[in-house]
């Protein structure tokens, strides 16, 4: 269908603000490509299906949004634990903050270096996997992220990485605007777990390519910035082989927008992918997870664990799917979305869909949104539980299940206390 | 199914075999009455939606209504958004109008209509003589003398052949004639409702309703009355090339009740028939309404050719404070079911519940579902939702609940079970959940396996048959809907779970 003028004219205006980046011939044709797939599909707009609910316009304008900068006191997450660190500010690589770059067992490029490289193994990932998520949904913002990324990390593991690999994004000017890519391939066999952290930008686009190879590990912990007014788009695409684990966890507290895709497909028999979130959100806070998950073989395993919690006008969205392919029997799909509305003014916005051709599988999902259990409050209070904290004992349980999707207890722990705190601040 | 006979077993229905056993076979209402008709000629223009109106004695503001109606369709587009995937749909190519001959002029009674279509209904189960009937049900006209009453109003392409009990519901003060009709008789009432909950430019089905239209049933039902009987349309599509679109209007007026039942089925045939169905549905205070539908639409053979194309429109508008609307379906035919019977509900403390099985079997295609806008304080929705795949069919339940910001206290509930007989068939869940107050609750399952090994292996072993034991299962499956429909509906539904089945194992 041919694209809207409006859309042309968002697309190109987009388009005129971004400097083309460099790279060896291979790296100029994946841009080259996206670029002009971008072209085809045109930017978001409002009227687009996948965006009925979150208005992709800051998003797409050509220059980011201003957001103020946020003083945090607390010790950022992760910081207790041994971890090869690498630090972006604003986008770009900072080199003094971060660790030297070689850890046994994994290969860690800037996308710089690899990109300059005649002969490089994330060429055949680059915006591979992207492309193959472009369908049938599209994801215009990551094409234009694989045409236009400035920078950002390759990572081959080839066995067990010694230590976690954690990415930490700051934001230090206001008007930033951020476009990261990373590709990820662990190896058969190989584990790896990455743990990604921090506000990155005023708007941040970010791409995470993840092929985990057959009898592979790989666990991903995020938690996104505090900043109330930052922006954010970002899209994991992942392809999983056989036997392999996938799991990703997001923690999302404040930020004005934020567009979490994740788009994972089951290619060999007996994986599993457990993609979860939680998010909190008070006040200007608009928190969308757009997942998509395709089984296309025998006796995989996915879950979805999505919880979000609302005050003052937030809006949370959930557009989730399950795919089951032709001839992927034994699939086990499961995807639950919740959200607790704490007050009248805040909004849940759910699609939780199922797409299935295959007989031999058992797929549910489930929603549901509501206020806090006034029984539940009763009992609590009954027991000599004040309101306040009844309620946060109440909106912690409901987070619980997702919270249970982290595999590393300490951090979970360190979520759990740092929820605590939010709720508590909130509170006043 | 076998043509041995089946013996009825122990724990098993013997009026479930029975019924079973009679409707057995392909699609059995494929047959075609040969009767003459008057066609208005093919295509879609205004010219042509003149002459609907003039052949059904319209006033002008209907024919302006109609109007208006063709040149907004004009300016639409087809929506593409459904999982359903046919053929492009040649508007132009297309009879809007076809009337059987001896209907030019209008029969003043039943006793004056054409002996052939009388015969028709008959056949199809439906007598329109004013006797106890059983609707739906084989055998009917053998039915004891004292069983329910059912009046019929019975479209035939496009036109109504007649309306049963016309009289006796008169004395309750109840309306119950073709569309038509009320637009000469009750010209205030149409005027004041059509196009009030479906608006003519709601979407591009709809609004090619509204300009060629050509008739349907009208019930008003008077306050406080709750209607004697069951209202019950029969709609039929005999000729060959011709779309029906038949509208129906309902209004359930303070305090009142009434139960609608709707059937129809089509002629087999090797090109696929089109047909777009208004429904609207006016609840007011304190009112309530039932609206049961079994579909029977010629789905098509096992290769996907022929069959009926059905884009319906359904909606029923809770106005009143306690208002209340049920919808069930069974759509077991039609090659394509594009349809999503809604509610708004608008008074405080309304209801509204969607029951629904749809079942597709060989190339058909379902979409289906429902909307719930939850408006008024305190409103309660429920959906049940059944859907069935076999052999290459693709079913979808696409559906909306929305609490907007001022629905305080409100509830749904939402339920959607898919199965799936067979490994080359879909099912899809697509639900739209929307949610703007904290004090309403929301609630949503879904589930899709496959029929379950353990329940056909125990059936098997008591000696019933593959197909037997499935059309048990599933049965057993849609149960919760089955039990919503009035029972003669459910009667004829159960046996149609059987049959569409039909084919779908081994």
């Amino acid at each position: 269908m041919a694209l809207t003028q409006s859309k042309l004219d968002a697309t190109e205006a987009r388009l005129a603000v971004l400097a083309p980046g460099g790279g060896a011939a291979w790296m100029q044709a994946a841009r080259d490509d996206a670029t002009s797939r971008l072209r085809a599909m045109g930017l978001p707009g409002a009227r687009d299906e996948y965006w009925k609910y979150t208005s992709p316009a800051s998003l797409i304008a050509p220059v980011a949004p201003k957001a103020a900068l946020f003083a945090s006191d607390n010790v950022p997450l992760f910081d207790q634990i041994d971890r090869l660190k690498i630090v972006f500010v604003d986008g770009v690589f900072d080199a003094d903050a971060s660790d030297d770059l070689t850890l046994a067992g994994i290969e860690i490029d800037r996308l710089e270096a690899a990109a300059a490289a005649d002969i490089h193994w994330a060429k055949d990932l680059y915006g591979v996997l992207e492309t193959r998520g472009q369908s049938p949904v599209q994801r215009p913002l990551a094409a234009l992220n694989t045409g236009f990324a400035t920078d950002g990390i390759t990572i081959r593991v080839t066995g067990k990485a010694a230590k976690p690999v954690s990415l930490i994004y700051q934001h230090k000017s206001e008007s930033s605007d951020a476009i990261l890519h990373h590709v990820i391939r662990v190896e058969e066999g190989a584990e790896l777990t990455l743990l990604e952290n921090g506000p990155a930008a005023a708007r941040f686009n970010k791409v995470l390519e993840v092929d985990v190879a057959d009898r592979a590990r790989f666990n991903h912990i995020r938690a996104q910035g505090r900043d109330h007014e930052r922006q954010a788009v970002t899209h994991i695409f992942a392809r999983l082989g056989t036997e392999s684990q996938f799991k990703s966890f997001t923690l999302t507290v404040n930020g004005k927008l934020t567009r979490n895709e994740a788009v994972i497909e089951l290619t060999g028999d007996d994986a599993s992918a457990h993609v979860a979130g939680a998010a909190v959100g008070d006040g200007d806070f608009h928190h969308d997870d757009t997942v998509f998950i395709t089984h296309d073989a025998l006796n995989c395993e996915s879950r979805q664990v999505f919880k979000k919690v609302l005050r003052n006008g937030a809006t949370g969205v959930f557009q989730g799917k399950i795919l089951v392919k032709d001839g992927a029997q034994k699939t086990d799909g499961y995807q639950i979305s919740q959200s607790l509305l704490l007050d009248g003014d805040s909004q849940f916005l759910a699609k939780p869909e199922l797409e299935i051709y295959a007989d031999d599988v058992i797929c549910s999902h489930g929603s549901t949104s509501g206020a806090i259990d006034e029984e539940a409050l009763f009992y609590l209070r009954s027991r000599g539980v004040p309101e306040g904290p009844a309620t946060d004992l109440l909106v912690l349980a409901f987070l619980a299940e997702a919270i249970d999707e982290i595999a590393d207890p300490t951090i979970a722990d360190d979520i759990l206390a740092r929820l605590e705190g939010w709720l508590i601040r909130r509170r006043g | 199914m076998s043509d041995a006979v089946t013996e009825v077993r122990e724990g098993v229905d013997r009026e479930t075999v029975e019924t079973v056993n009679a409707m057995a076979g392909k699609y059995k209402y494929g047959w075609e009455t040969e009767i003459e008709m008057d066609y208005a000629p093919k295509g879609l223009t205004e010219d042509i939606v003149r002459l609907i109106s003039k052949n059904n004695d319209e006033p002008e503001w209907m024919t302006d209504w109609r109007l208006a109606a063709y040149r907004r369709w004009v300016e639409l587009k087809e929506p593409d958004w459904a999982m359903i995937d046919y053929p492009e749909i040649d508007f132009q190519d297309q009879y809007y109008y076809a009337r059987p001959k001896s209907m030019e002029v209008k029969p003043k009674s039943l006793d004056e209509v054409d002996p052939k279509l009388l015969a028709t209904y008959e056949k199809l189960g439906i007598p329109l003589k004013e006797q106890m009937i059983l609707a739906g049900v084989e055998g009917a006209e053998d039915a004891p003398a004292e069983g329910r009453k059912v009046a019929v109003d019975a479209v035939f392409d496009s036109v109504s052949v007649g309306t049963t009990f016309q009289a006796e519901l008169k004395k309750a003060g109840v309306i119950f004639c073709s569309i038509s009709e009320a637009i000469r008789e009750h010209p205030e009432l149409v005027k004041k409702y059509l196009g009030t909950v479906v608006p003519v430019s709601d979407n591009f089905y709809a609004t090619l309703n509204s300009a060629v239209y050509s008739d349907g049933s009208f019930v008003y039902v008077p306050p406080g009355v709750r209607c004697p009987m069951e209202l019950s349309t029969y709609f039929r599509i005999n000729a060959e090339n011709t779309g029906q679109f038949e509208r129906t209007l309902i209004i359930a007026d303070k305090g009142s009740y009434v139960s609608y039942l709707e059937g129809c089925t089509a002629p087999q045939r090797d090109i696929a028939q089109l047909h777009a169905a208004v429904v609207e549905i006016i609840v007011e205070e304190d009112a309530e309404v039932k609206y049961s539908t079994v579909q029977n639409w010629y789905p098509g053979d096992e290769n996907g050719k022929g069959g009926i194309y059905n884009f319906v429109t359904k909606r029923a508008d809770c106005r009143g404070d306690r208002s209340k609307v049920m919808w069930t379906q069974v759509e077991t035919g039609s090659a394509v079911t594009w349809k999503y019977p809604s509610c708004i509900l608008r008074g405080d403390d309304s209801q509204g519940e969607f029951y629904s099985i749809a079942i597709t079997n060989n190339m058909q295609q379902a979409d289906t579902g429902t909307k719930m806008v939850h408006l008024g304080k305190n409103t309660k929705s429920r959906i049940v939702s059944k859907g069935i795949s076999a052999g290459k069919a693709q079913n979808t339940y696409r559906g909306l609940v929305s609490m907007h910001p001022k629905a305080k206290d409100s509830r749904n509930y939402t339920q959607c079970d898919s199965l799936l007989i067979g490994s080359e068939c879909g099912a899809h869940t697509v639900p739209y959940i929307e949610v703007k107050n904290n004090s309403s609750r929301v609630e949503h399952e879904a589930t899709t396996s496959k029929v379950d090994d353990d329940q056909l292996f125990y059936c098997r072993q008591r000696g019933m048959d593959e197909e037997e034991a499935v059309a048990l299962v599933v049965n057993g499956f849609c149960k919760e809907v089955l039990q919503a429909l009035p029972m003669e509906f459910a009667m004829e539904a159960q046996a149609l779970v059987a049959i569409s089945l039909e084919g779908s194992v081994g």
